[in-house]
């Protein structure tokens, strides 16, 4: 490793800079990328790590700098020109064609006018020599993530690139997906090629990369060895600050049962969506329930569920407080005492063009209306309550804000949702129905919104959080359940279940029979 | 035995228009732009064929005169909401408005003209053949060029590389644009082709069916090509199913008004309409495949970041 640092770069940017109106999302970038090794690109979320390799991979323009390959200065104006140059690039948001085949989108990224039956068979060989088998024929509709995901390294893969990036890679995977993903990384790099890491996952960049550098507000912050380093060290390059603890103590003994699942059933709507099957829940008055699972297996189809977005016919199959539920809607589930965050921010948690007041009404005019609403049946705003309670919750929350009271869309990710999920705690809810709750959330703010859902459940209400992020996971839940192709593995407390037993769950082994993925292998094949 | 043909071939005639316009709509569509001006233009390339073959004497220069008018009419559309990324439920519907007020004025001299009908082909000996004869081998050149039309573009959609890119920027111009495809250039290729298209469809109408101009003639049948495509599950053989259905029951309940059966004219009317909604509402009764097929950025506006 040491003596590649005298070897010209691959790739090197000198003072890279991207200027979006105001925000400087990429200022002043230096770095440089050896041949043949892993290289980490670490940060948080908003941190310009996507800005970064979008203008690498030239999809965007740089406002000011250069980027240098192979020691001479290059213009990368499009993504072919990238091609063309050697880079790869697998996206984090899966650029690919849902309604089209496997092979068809692995033809549209070559730029030769090669038949479609020969990149059929190209992909496939490539794709076993790599341990990523693929079914070239297949609607890119019916495949998981993690299939998804190997698509677009095969396909980055057949240009037969110099550097390959890759951003956020194992946010999609199961663990044992992610192991699959570091073999093949590890081949690439025998072969001599050099990979662009983007992570905010500590271990797993300790692990494989043999060089980082860290990211934050757009700047560079540090440059460093990642074995060389602590997590803790890590993280303080990337946050600028130590990142409070959750602590979950004094989560007591499970109280009552305020919401029952017995045998709940949900056709797939769409083609692209999941049926729910024979779900089975119990949550208990003071229980954080996490459910854990890649993205994709149900879990929206059960929020929508549980919130009463859309109904079951079964009406005794989803019980709140020993009430059937399963026919309500929203609102009638909201007067019970529940509250609901979805996981899209913008046009589903939040209307991003009205204000935080208006939002807060929009959620809350039923369950709240004697505190927002005057003049009966007429249904007046109260301004001075709605503000006042505008205020209580930004101040709850910590959530930053240039205004009074902004549009929801102008606040950041991270200060919306905590908007959001304060919005729902501000009543006290009984029962809190979260999913994706700190998804593309700094972990500053992630850390408060966390410890509020345990606070919640300490104060005695019964808490259901859907989660990607198994750290969070583990952090928030008492009990924790993984959900595979609309099925629920039944829940096990979090002081005995392991990264591995969800990793094997989230695969559909559930109790080690392998059921769940011969079904899906059987349902792929035709 | 000559009556038998001669509805057979009034069906063809009937059907060509809405098939050569629904055609290019379709491509249009699969690009993810929906362009609801397809009435606009064919009444355009109408008139525009109409007149040019009155100055010229030449239907054939009337028929290409109407293509370029098409098409002329299209980048209009193409320019407005592709640069511009104006709305193009609005832009689309402002085409059609233009296009019947367009039409009427350049119009405005050649009504009553009497027109020049594009020859039939007439294979000697074979047009002949009893029955059939007339039907194949004895059309207007335009009846071929639409099944030409709907072969050649099923052939590209399905079959070629320039097809794949094509409906792989309606299903998701965003990866598209990301993996270097120029989504606008393919986007106004296709928007001229729907418009080039409905320019020769109206000229079928000028030129073929009535060879005469009167305005508004094209009485809705541009709804009607929008329509079939939508049905047809942007499809080309299903709308080319789905023209000659409509043609048949328009023709049929032409000829049973005539016979009068006693039932409402204003129920016999509709029943084109209803008969084809309902034929291609069963056929396309598969929900997965019909969305695969349904281009999912139809209609919105793509605005590349850079």
């Amino acid at each position: 490793m040491q003596n590649q640092r005298t070897e010209t770069p691959l790739l090197e940017t000198r003072g890279l800079t991207k200027i979006f109106g105001s925000l400087r999302a990429c200022d002043g970038i230096d770095l440089a990328i050896a041949p043949g090794e892993i290289h980490a690109l670490l940060g948080e979320n908003g941190a310009g790590k996507s800005t970064l390799v979008k203008m690498l991979f030239g999809v965007l323009d740089p406002s000011a700098g250069e980027i240098l390959w192979k020691g001479k200065p290059v213009r990368i104006g499009s993504p072919g020109e990238a091609r063309a140059t050697g880079v790869g690039m697998v996206f984090q948001h899966f650029s690919l064609f849902e309604a089209l085949t496997v092979a068809e989108n692995i033809a549209l990224a070559l730029d030769g006018k090669v038949a479609i039956d020969r990149i059929s068979e190209e992909a496939r060989r490539l794709s076993l020599e790599y341990g990523l088998p693929l079914d070239p024929s297949a609607h890119v509709a019916d495949l998981s993530v993690g299939e998804r995901q190997r698509i677009e390294i095969v396909r980055s893969l057949l240009q037969n690139p110099e550097l390959i990036i890759l951003d956020e890679p194992t946010s999609v995977l199961t663990p044992q997906e992610a192991d699959k993903l570091f073999e093949t990384l590890a081949k690439l790099k025998a072969e001599g090629r050099s990979v662009l890491y983007i992570s905010h996952r500590l271990e797993e960049v300790q692990r494989i990369c043999d060089r980082a550098t860290v990211l934050r507000h757009g700047k560079v912050t540090g440059a460093c060895d990642p074995r060389q380093e602590t997590p803790s060290s890590l993280a303080r390059m990337m946050v600028g600050g130590e990142v409070a603890e959750i602590s979950g103590a004094g989560l007591g003994e499970p109280g009552e049962v305020l919401v029952e699942v017995r045998k709940l059933s949900a056709p797939a709507r769409t083609p692209f969506a999941v049926a729910l099957r024979d779900v089975d829940l119990t949550v208990r008055a003071g229980e954080v329930i996490a459910i854990a699972g890649v993205a994709g297996n149900g879990q929206s189809e059960l929020f929508d569920v549980l919130s009463g977005e859309v109904t079951v016919s079964d009406a005794d199959s989803l019980r709140i407080a020993d009430v059937p539920a399963g026919r309500l809607g929203i609102t009638a589930r909201r007067l019970m005492g529940c509250s609901f965050v979805p996981e899209e921010r913008h046009g589903h948690a939040a209307v991003p063009n009205m204000n935080l007041s208006g939002n807060l009404v929009l959620s809350r005019y039923a369950s709240d209306r004697e505190a927002f609403l005057t003049g009966g049946w007429l249904g007046l705003i109260s301004s001075g309550p709605v503000a006042a309670a505008t205020k209580r919750i930004s101040a709850a929350m910590d959530v930053r804000k240039s205004l009074e009271d902004p549009p929801a869309g102008s606040l950041s990710g991270g200060n919306l949702q905590k908007f959001i999920v304060g919005r729902e705690l501000d009543r006290q809810p009984r029962v809190l129905v979260v999913n994706q709750p700190t998804w593309g959330v700094d972990a500053g703010a992630a850390s408060r919104i966390r410890q509020a859902l345990v606070d919640l459940a300490k104060s005695g209400s019964a808490v259901i959080v859907i989660s990607q992020d198994l750290d969070e996971v583990f952090e928030i839940a008492s009990s924790i359940s993984v959900i595979n192709e609309g099925q629920l593995s039944k829940p096990e407390p979090a002081s005995s279940m392991t990264r591995e037993r969800i990793g094997l769950l989230m695969g559909g082994f559930h109790d080690g029979t392998g059921h769940g993925t011969e079904t899906a292998e059987a349902a792929h094949a035709h | 035995m000559d009556i038998a043909q001669n509805i057979l071939l009034t069906i063809m005639t009937a059907a060509t228009p809405l098939l050569i316009a629904a055609i290019g709509e379709l491509v249009v569509e699969r690009s993810g732009v929906l362009n609801l001006g397809v009435e606009g233009m064919m009444v355009i390339g109408a008139v525009c064929g109409f007149a040019a073959t009155i100055l010229t004497g030449s239907p054939w220069l009337g028929m290409l005169a109407a293509i370029a008018a098409g098409a002329v009419a299209s980048l209009l559309f193409g320019v407005l909401t592709l640069s511009l990324a104006a709305n193009q439920v609005a832009t689309g519907l402002s085409l059609t408005l233009l296009g019947l007020g367009l039409s009427g004025m350049i119009g405005e001299s050649f009504v009553g003209s009497a027109g020049i009908k594009l020859a039939s082909l007439d294979i000697p000996v074979l047009s002949d053949i009893p029955l059939i004869g007339r039907l194949i081998f004895g059309q207007d050149p335009i009846f071929y060029l639409s099944l030409i039309l709907t072969g050649g573009v099923a052939w590209f959609l399905f079959r070629t590389r320039a097809g794949l890119t094509l409906r792989a920027i309606g299903d998701n111009h965003a990866s598209a644009h990301a993996l270097g495809i120029n989504v606008l250039k393919i986007r106004y290729l296709a928007v001229m082709f729907g418009g080039a298209c409905a320019g020769l469809a109206g000229a079928h109408l000028s030129l073929v069916y009535t060879p005469q101009w009167v305005e508004n003639m094209t009485a809705g049948r541009g709804w009607i090509a929008l329509a079939l495509v939508v049905f047809a599950s942007w499809r080309p053989w299903r709308v080319l199913g789905g023209a000659y259905l409509f043609g048949a029951v328009s023709i049929g309940q032409l000829h049973a008004q005539a016979l009068g059966f006693g039932i409402p004219s204003q129920f016999l009317s509709a029943l084109p309409y209803v008969a084809t909604i309902v034929v291609l509402v069963i056929i396309s009764r598969d929900r997965r495949l019909t969305l695969m097929n349904t281009p999912a950025s139809l209609g919105q506006p793509f605005v590349p970041d850079r």
